[in-house]
C-alpha cells in the first residue's frame, strides 16, 4: 500500500531532482544563448560554461549591502525572487510526465509567479536606496504592467478554447495542453487565431526574460544595469540564476503551450523509453524555443525606451492577442 | 508631483566613451534640466608642447586624440608652414588627404558601432569594430602604426604610398561598399534604431548657428558647412565635396541624433569616393620637401609670428594656433580648439526634454574624444599569462613586418 507519506516523500524527492537540473540547465541555456549570441556577432564568445563560473566566483565574493539600503527587502527579494521562479517549474509538465505539483496549481499561478518574481525584484531595486536602480525598478513595474494583460489574454483564450472544444482535462491545466495539441483543436480560422496569440507570447518573452529590446529596467548603458546595480556577492549569484530561470521558464511555458509534440503523443503510445524520450525531448524543444525568442530577438534589435515598450504592449500586441481571440471565437462559435 | 531629483551620468559611464559628467535634473524620466561639468581627463598637452620644440611637438600633439590623431598633427603642422612658408609637394598633401579619409572612415565607422552600443544593439556594435579593422589595417601597412601614424611631417609625409597600398585601399574600399550596408538600413530603416533616434536630442539649425556647432553636428541640423569646400586644403581643392546634409536625402533636416548617424553613415560613403578620387590621381613627385630634419629645425628656429591651421577633421573643425618667436627652440605658446569643444557647447540644449534613457545617446551623438589604453592581458583560457607593453610592441612590429612581406590578405576576415 502506497502512504499519503510515501508520495508525499517521493514528490519532494523528485521535486528536488527537477529543479537541481532545471537550475543546471538554465545556467547552460544561458551559457549557449551567450555562445549562439556572440556567433551571430561574428565573436568567439565565452566558454559554455561561463554562467556557471560567474556563480561560483560571486558565491565566494563579499556580500555588501549599501548603508541607505532597507536591509530586510533588499536581502529578502534575490532569495524571493529564485525562489518563486523555481516554484514554476513544479507545474510545468516535462515531455509526457506529469507536472511534480500539477494537481495544484495551473498556468494562473505559473502567470503570478512570473509577475511576482518581476515584482520582487522591483523591491529589491526600491529597497536598495539608489536612485539608478529605483529608475530601474519604476521600470520593472511599468513594463509589467505593460505586458500582464497580453498575457492573460492569451492564457484566457486558450483555456476558453481548450473548455468549448472539449480537450481532455482542467482547461486551465498546463497538462491539458502539454497531452493535446491546441493546434488540432480548433479549425483553419482558429489557427490563425492561435498564431496570433502564439506571436503576443513571443513578445510577451522578451518583456519577461527582461532581454533583447526590452532589457530596459536593467539597461547597460543608460542606467548602469538599473535595478541590480547595488547587488553583489551571493545576491548577484541569485539574482542571476534568477534571470536564467526567467528565461527557461518563460520558453518551457511558450513550449508546453505551443509545442506539445511528443513521441508518446505521435505514437499514442506509453512506455518508459518513451516517457525518457520525451522527457529529454522537452527540452531540446525548450532550447529551440529560447534560440528564438530570446537569442535571435536580442541580436537583432536594439533596446526601446520604457514608454515606446509600454506602448508596444498595451497598443499593439495587446491588439494582437484580442484579434487572436476574436479568431478563435469565431471558429468555435461557427463550428 | 513635480519633485525633481538629480542623477549623474558619468563620469564614468557605460555609455560613455571619455570622461565626461552630465549632471541631470530628472521629473520621472524626463530631463527637466542638464549642467555638463568637463574637466576630468585634462592632460595639459598645451603647456608640455612649451618645452619642446616644433618637430617633437608633432608626435605630442598626436597623442591629443586617439581617433583623429592625424587631425590634429596635419592642423599643427600646417600651423608651423602657414607661419614659417614652407611648402609642401603635391604628392605629399595628396597623401595627406589619403590619411585624412581613411581617418574620417575609421572615426565615423567607430561611432556608428559605438551608437548602436548605446541603444543597447550590440550586433551593430560589433560589426562596426569588425569593420574597423580593415581601415585601421591599410593605415598600419601605409604608416605601421594603428592609431598615431607618425605620417606627416613639416613640408611632406614621411612614408610614401606603394603599390601595394594601392592594391590594399582599393580593397578596402570594396569591402566597405559592399559590407557597409547594415548601418545604412538601421538609419533608413531598422524599427527600433527609427524609434529611438527620430526627434531625440535635437539641435535646430538656428541654435546650431548660435552655439557654433561644426561638422556632422552642424550639417545634421541642415547647416550646409564644410571646410573641405568653403576653404580647401591639401589636395581637396583638386576634388569636389559637398557637404553631407540630411535635407538632402530625407527632404528635410531635424537635427536629431538619427540624423548625425545618417550624416555620418553617408559621409562614409562620401570618403569612399574621395579615396579612389585621391587614389586615381595620385601624381609623382617627392614626398617632403626638406627631408633633413635639422634644416627644417634651423630654420624654424628662426621663424617668428603665428600661424594658423584649420581643417575638417572627422568630428568638425579642428583649429590650431601656434606662436614661435624668432631665436627660440621651443614652441612659444599653441592653442587647440577641439571639435567637440565647440560641439559641446550644445549638449544642454540638446538634453531638455529628453528621456533619461536618451542622455548616453546624446552625449555620443556628437561624438566625443576617447581615451586609450597601454596594457591588457591576453589569454587563451590554458596558457594564461601577462603581456607586457614590450611584448605587445614586439607583436605589433612582427605583425607589421609579416602583412609588408607576404603582402595584405583582408583584415577583417583573419
Amino acid at each position: 500500500m502506497t502512504s499519503i507519506f510515501f508520495i508525499l516523500f517521493l514528490k519532494i524527492f523528485v521535486g528536488l531532482a527537477l529543479l537541481a537540473l532545471v537550475v543546471a540547465l538554465a545556467l547552460l541555456f544561458d551559457g549557449a544563448d551567450r555562445v549562439v549570441h556572440a556567433r551571430m556577432q561574428r565573436r568567439v564568445g565565452p566558454p559554455l560554461l561561463q554562467p556557471v563560473y560567474d556563480i561560483v566566483k560571486l558565491m565566494g565574493k563579499e556580500n555588501i549591502v549599501p548603508r541607505r539600503a532597507s536591509r530586510f527587502f533588499f536581502t529578502l527579494a534575490p532569495w524571493l525572487a529564485l525562489v518563486v521562479t523555481l516554484m514554476i517549474f513544479l507545474y510545468i509538465p516535462v515531455g509526457s510526465a506529469r507536472a511534480v505539483l500539477g494537481t495544484e496549481g495551473d498556468m494562473i499561478l505559473i502567470v503570478y509567479l512570473l509577475a511576482m518574481g518581476a515584482l520582487v525584484m522591483a523591491i529589491g531595486g526600491f529597497a536598495s536606496g539608489n536612485p539608478i536602480a529605483n529608475i530601474g525598478a519604476g521600470r520593472e513595474i511599468t513594463l509589467m504592467m505593460s505586458y500582464e494583460f497580453p498575457l492573460a489574454m492569451v492564457i484566457s483564450t486558450l483555456a476558453w478554447v481548450a473548455y468549448r472544444s472539449g480537450m481532455p482535462g482542467p482547461p486551465f491545466s498546463l497538462e491539458t495542453f502539454a497531452s493535446v495539441s491546441v493546434w488540432t483543436a480548433v479549425g483553419e480560422v482558429g489557427d490563425f487565431g492561435l498564431m496570433c496569440l502564439f506571436l503576443s507570447l513571443a513578445f510577451v518573452v522578451p518583456g519577461e526574460t527582461g532581454k533583447g529590446p526590452m532589457d530596459i529596467p536593467e539597461a547597460k548603458t543608460e542606467i548602469l544595469d538599473g535595478l541590480i546595480i547595488e547587488y553583489s556577492g551571493v545576491n548577484l549569484a541569485l539574482l542571476k540564476i534568477t534571470f536564467a530561470l526567467r528565461s527557461f521558464a518563460i520558453s518551457a511555458f511558450m513550449t508546453s503551450l505551443f509545442v506539445p509534440a511528443s513521441l508518446a503523443g505521435l505514437l499514442g503510445v506509453g512506455g518508459f523509453f518513451i516517457a525518457v524520450f520525451d522527457f529529454l525531448f522537452f527540452w531540446v524543444k525548450v532550447f529551440v524555443v529560447q534560440m528564438i525568442f530570446v537569442t535571435l530577438m536580442r541580436t537583432s534589435f536594439g533596446r526601446l525606451k520604457i514608454w515606446q515598450a509600454s506602448q508596444f504592449y498595451v497598443m499593439r500586441v495587446a491588439g494582437l492577442s484580442v484579434t487572436g481571440m476574436i479568431l478563435l471565437s469565431i471558429d468555435i462559435m461557427t463550428r | 508631483m513635480s519633485a525633481t531629483y538629480t542623477i549623474p551620468v558619468g563620469p564614468v559611464h557605460v555609455g560613455l566613451k571619455e570622461p565626461v559628467t552630465a549632471w541631470l535634473e530628472l521629473d520621472g524620466e524626463r530631463i527637466v534640466d542638464a549642467k555638463v561639468r568637463p574637466g576630468a581627463i585634462h592632460r595639459g598637452i598645451e603647456f608640455m608642447a612649451r618645452e619642446r620644440n616644433p618637430i617633437q611637438v608633432i608626435y605630442l600633439s598626436e597623442r591629443i586624440c586617439g581617433i583623429c590623431s592625424f587631425s590634429h598633427v596635419l592642423c599643427f603642422i600646417r600651423a608651423i608652414e602657414d607661419l614659417a612658408n614652407l611648402s609642401v609637394p603635391i604628392r605629399a598633401q595628396y597623401i595627406r588627404t589619403l590619411l585624412l579619409e581613411l581617418e574620417r572612415l575609421h572615426s565615423h565607422l567607430l561611432w556608428s558601432g559605438v551608437a548602436c552600443y548605446t541603444i543597447g544593439f550590440d550586433s551593430a556594435f560589433h560589426l562596426g569594430m569588425q569593420m574597423r579593422e580593415r581601415v585601421m589595417d591599410v593605415l598600419e601597412l601605409l604608416s605601421g602604426n594603428r592609431v598615431n601614424y607618425g605620417v606627416a611631417t613639416f613640408g611632406g609625409v614621411r612614408w610614401d604610398v606603394t603599390p601595394e597600398l594601392v592594391k590594399a585601399a582599393r580593397g578596402m574600399i570594396r569591402y566597405y561598399r559592399r559590407e557597409f550596408g547594415p548601418f545604412r538600413e538601421i538609419v533608413m530603416e531598422d524599427p527600433v534604431a527609427q524609434a529611438r533616434m527620430r526627434n531625440v536630442g535635437v539641435l535646430t539649425r538656428d541654435d546650431a548657428v548660435r552655439y557654433s556647432a561644426t561638422g556632422p553636428t552642424a550639417r545634421a541640423s541642415g547647416l550646409r558647412v564644410d571646410i573641405r569646400k568653403s576653404s580647401p586644403y591639401e589636395a581637396y581643392a583638386d576634388i569636389p565635396v559637398e557637404p553631407v546634409v540630411p535635407q538632402d536625402y530625407f527632404g528635410a533636416a531635424r537635427g536629431d541624433v538619427l540624423d548625425r548617424f545618417a550624416v555620418r553613415v553617408l559621409e562614409v560613403y562620401q570618403s569612399l569616393d574621395i579615396l579612389e578620387t585621391v587614389l586615381d590621381g595620385l601624381p609623382e613627385g617627392p614626398i617632403v620637401a626638406e627631408p633633413n630634419l635639422n634644416k627644417v629645425l634651423a630654420s624654424l628656429k628662426k621663424a617668428d609670428g603665428t600661424g594658423w591651421g584649420i581643417i575638417e577633421a572627422p568630428r568638425g573643425d579642428n583649429t590650431h594656433i601656434v606662436r614661435l618667436k624668432g631665436g627660440d627652440d621651443n614652441v612659444s605658446w599653441w592653442k587647440v580648439r577641439a571639435p567637440t569643444y565647440a560641439n559641446a557647447v550644445s549638449w544642454p540644449l540638446m538634453f531638455r526634454g529628453n528621456e533619461l534613457a536618451d542622455a548616453p545617446l546624446i552625449i555620443n551623438s556628437i561624438d566625443p574624444c576617447i581615451s586609450c589604453m597601454e596594457r591588457m592581458m591576453v589569454t587563451d583560457g590554458r596558457n594564461a599569462g601577462v603581456v607586457t607593453k614590450a611584448d605587445l610592441l614586439k607583436r605589433c612590429r612582427q605583425k607589421t613586418f609579416d602583412m609588408r612581406a607576404n603582402g595584405f590578405e583582408g583584415g577583417a576576415e583573419r
